[in-house]
C-alpha cells in the first residue's frame, strides 16, 4: 500500500491514470489477482454496504438498550420534510445511524475502515448514488479512492480507536468518504487529497470514550458527523477551497495527536463522556445485568 | 495488511479491533495447534480487559477457536456451541506488561494432549499480530503461510529452512529471525506465498539444531 498521498499524485502525474485505478494496480500486485477479480471483490464490498443498509430494522434495540431506533427517526424527519438540512443531508444522517445501529446489534457490516466507523462511506456512497444516479461502476471506483486514503492513513498512522482514539476511526471513515466523493465530483488525485485532509482537519483530537466501552455511545452518532463532514470537506475542495497543511503532513499531526492522548480516551471507556456522572451510572448498571 | 482489510472484512459487529480481530485471534491460534481444542484458558489484557464483555470479545475468541469466521451470524452464541462441542473454556484478567492494548494470552489443549501458548493483539481493522509461541518473540499477521521455527542460534539453520522452500518452490513473502542471547535458543519466522507441504515440514523437525516447527496453515 502507498506510503503517502503525494507518491499517489505523482503517479497521476507521471502515468496518468487515474487515483483509483493506481490504488487498484498496487492491490493487484500486492495481491496477486487480475484486476477484474479485484474490482469484482471490491464490488461485493459495496453490495455488503446496501444490504447492511436494507436490512436495516427499525425496531432492533442493542442488548445494552442503549442505541436502537435513531435512524428509522430521522427517516421519518427527512420524509416529513421537517429537516433544515433538507432530503440529501438529512439521507446522510438516517443511513449514517442505521447502518451504526446494526453494528451495535450484533447484525453484519462492513468494516470501513472500521466497525465502530462502519456508517460513515456507506451513508455518504448509497446517498449520493440513490441522489446523482452515478453508475455502480464508478462507486465502486469511489471505494478504492476511500480504500487508498485509508491505507495511507494506516501506514503514517493508525485506524483503531486504542492506539489513536476515535480521530482514527470517525475521522479516518471521515477523510476515506470526502475523497471517494471528490473523485465522484470528478476532483483528481490533488483534490482528492486534499479532501481528505479537510475532513481529518477537522477532527483531530477526537477521544475515543464510548460510555460503559460499548460501540454504541457515542459512536452510532459520530458516524453521523464523520459523514456529513466528508460532503462538507469534498464541497469546499471543489470549490477551489485547499489545505494550508499539506495532506500526509495532517495525517503525521494525527498521528502525533493520537500519541499524546491518555489512555482514558483511546478505548478503554474510562476518561470523556465515558467518565462522566450518567457514564458512569450506566456502566456500573451494565455491570450487573 | 491488504486494500480489502481497509474497506472490509464484512464482520458481524460491533468491533473490527475488539470482535472481529479477536474471532481472527482465534482462528489462527486453532490453525496454530492443529488440531480440536478441547480446553482453552483465555488471559485478556488492557482495553480487551477493560471493555472486552461489552464487545463480546470473549465470546468472538470462543468463537475463532470454534474454527468461525468473521461473519459467521453465529459467533454471539458461541459459548452454547462451545458446550455442545466440548470446549472448556475459562476467561480472565491479566497484565502482560508493555505490549498492545488489545493483547491476550491463549493457553490451548488439544485433542491430543498437545500444548500452545499464544500472545496476539488486535492492532486495528480486524487486524492482528501473533506476538509470542511458547513464550517466544514471532511477529506475524496470521495472512499468509507461515513457519515458525525454534531452533538453536548456530550457523547454517536459515539456509536449511530457506534451501528446503526454494526446492518446494515455496516463495517468501516475509522472513524474521529472533534469538533470546548469542548461541541460545532462537526463533525464525518465515511468511510464504505458498504452502509448504506438510513432508518438508515434518522434514525440518527431524533436522539438527531444530528444537520444534509450527506451521500456520491457510488450508
Amino acid at each position: 500500500m502507498y506510503k503517502s498521498l503525494a507518491e499517489i499524485c505523482e503517479t497521476e502525474k507521471r502515468t496518468g491514470l487515474p487515483f483509483w485505478k493506481i490504488v487498484q494496480e498496487d492491490d493487484c500486485t500486492e495481491r496477486g489477482v487480475a484486476d477484474r477479480d479485484s474490482f469484482e471483490q471490491m464490488r461485493a464490498m459495496y453490495h455488503a454496504m446496501q444490504d447492511a443498509d436494507e436490512q436495516y430494522d427499525g425496531s432492533q434495540i442493542s442488548a445494552s438498550g442503549l442505541v436502537g431506533t435513531e435512524g428509522k427517526k430521522m427517516q421519518q424527519a427527512r420524509e416529513a420534510g421537517t429537516t433544515i438540512c433538507g432530503n440529501l443531508v438529512a439521507k446522510v444522517m438516517e443511513k449514517a445511524l442505521k447502518t451504526g445501529e446494526s453494528n451495535a446489534c450484533m447484525k453484519r457490516i462492513v468494516a470501513a475502515p472500521t466497525a465502530g466507523s462502519c456508517g460513515v462511506v456507506p451513508a455518504v456512497f448509497l446517498t449520493v448514488q440513490e441522489e446523482k444516479h452515478f453508475s455502480e461502476d464508478k462507486m465502486v471506483e469511489a471505494l478504492y479512492v476511500a480504500a487508498g486514503i485509508g491505507g495511507v492513513i494506516a501506514s503514517r498512522a493508525f485506524l483503531s480507536g486504542a492506539a489513536g482514539g476515535c480521530q482514527a476511526e470517525i475521522g479516518s471513515a471521515s477523510a476515506m468518504a470526502a475523497g471517494g466523493l471528490a473523485y465522484l465530483m470528478g476532483g483528481n488525485a490533488k483534490e482528492i487529497a486534499n479532501a481528505s485532509a479537510l475532513a481529518l482537519k477537522n477532527l483531530l483530537g477526537l477521544a475515543c470514550d464510548p460510555v460503559a466501552g460499548l460501540v454504541e455511545v457515542p459512536c452510532v452518532k459520530r458516524n453521523v458527523i464523520g459523514a456529513v463532514n466528508a460532503l462538507t470537506a469534498a464541497d469546499m475542495t471543489m470549490a477551489g477551497i485547499f489545505s494550508k497543511i499539506p495532506p500526509d503532513e495532517v495525517i503525521d499531526a494525527m498521528r502525533s495527536v493520537g500519541r499524546s492522548m491518555n489512555e482514558d480516551i483511546r478505548e478503554t471507556g474510562k476518561g470523556g463522556l465515558a467518565g462522566t456522572p450518567t457514564g458512569a451510572e450506566i456502566r456500573e448498571k451494565m455491570a450487573h445485568i | 495488511m491488504n486494500l480489502l482489510d481497509i474497506i472490509g472484512p464484512v464482520m458481524v459487529g460491533p468491533s473490527s479491533s475488539h470482535t472481529a480481530g479477536a474471532v481472527k485471534i482465534g482462528q489462527v491460534a486453532r490453525k496454530l495447534i492443529a488440531e480440536k481444542v478441547m480446553r482453552a484458558d483465555i488471559f485478556l489484557h488492557g482495553s480487551f480487559l477493560a471493555t472486552g464483555k461489552g464487545h463480546g470479545t470473549d465470546k468472538a475468541l470462543v468463537a475463532g477457536l470454534l474454527g468461525m469466521a468473521v461473519d459467521d451470524p453465529h459467533i454471539p452464541y458461541s459459548f452454547e456451541i462451545a458446550k455442545k462441542e466440548g470446549l472448556e473454556f475459562h476467561i480472565s484478567g491479566i497484565d502482560l506488561g508493555d505490549v498492545h492494548p488489545n493483547s491476550v494470552k491463549l493457553n490451548l489443549t488439544g485433542i491430543s494432549g498437545k500444548k500452545i501458548e499464544v500472545i496476539a493483539a488486535s492492532v486495528g481493522g480486524g487486524q492482528i499480530e501473533i506476538c509470542e509461541i511458547d513464550g517466544l518473540s514471532a511477529s506475524f499477521g496470521g495472512d499468509y503461510p507461515t513457519l515458525i521455527v525454534n531452533h538453536l542460534d548456530v550457523p547454517g539453520r536459515v539456509t536449511a529452512v530457506t534451501s528446503m522452500l526454494s526446492k518446494k518452490g515455496v516463495n517468501i513473502a516475509g522472513m524474521k529471525l529472533y534469538r533470546t542471547v548469542r548461541g541460545g535458543e532462537a526463533v525464525m519466522v518465515v511468511e510464504c506465498d505458498q504452502e509448504v507441504p506438510m513432508e518438508a515440514v515434518a522434514w525440518l523437525e527431524g533436522l539438527e539444531g531444530i528444537l520444534k516447527v509450527t506451521y500456520l496453515s491457510l488450508k
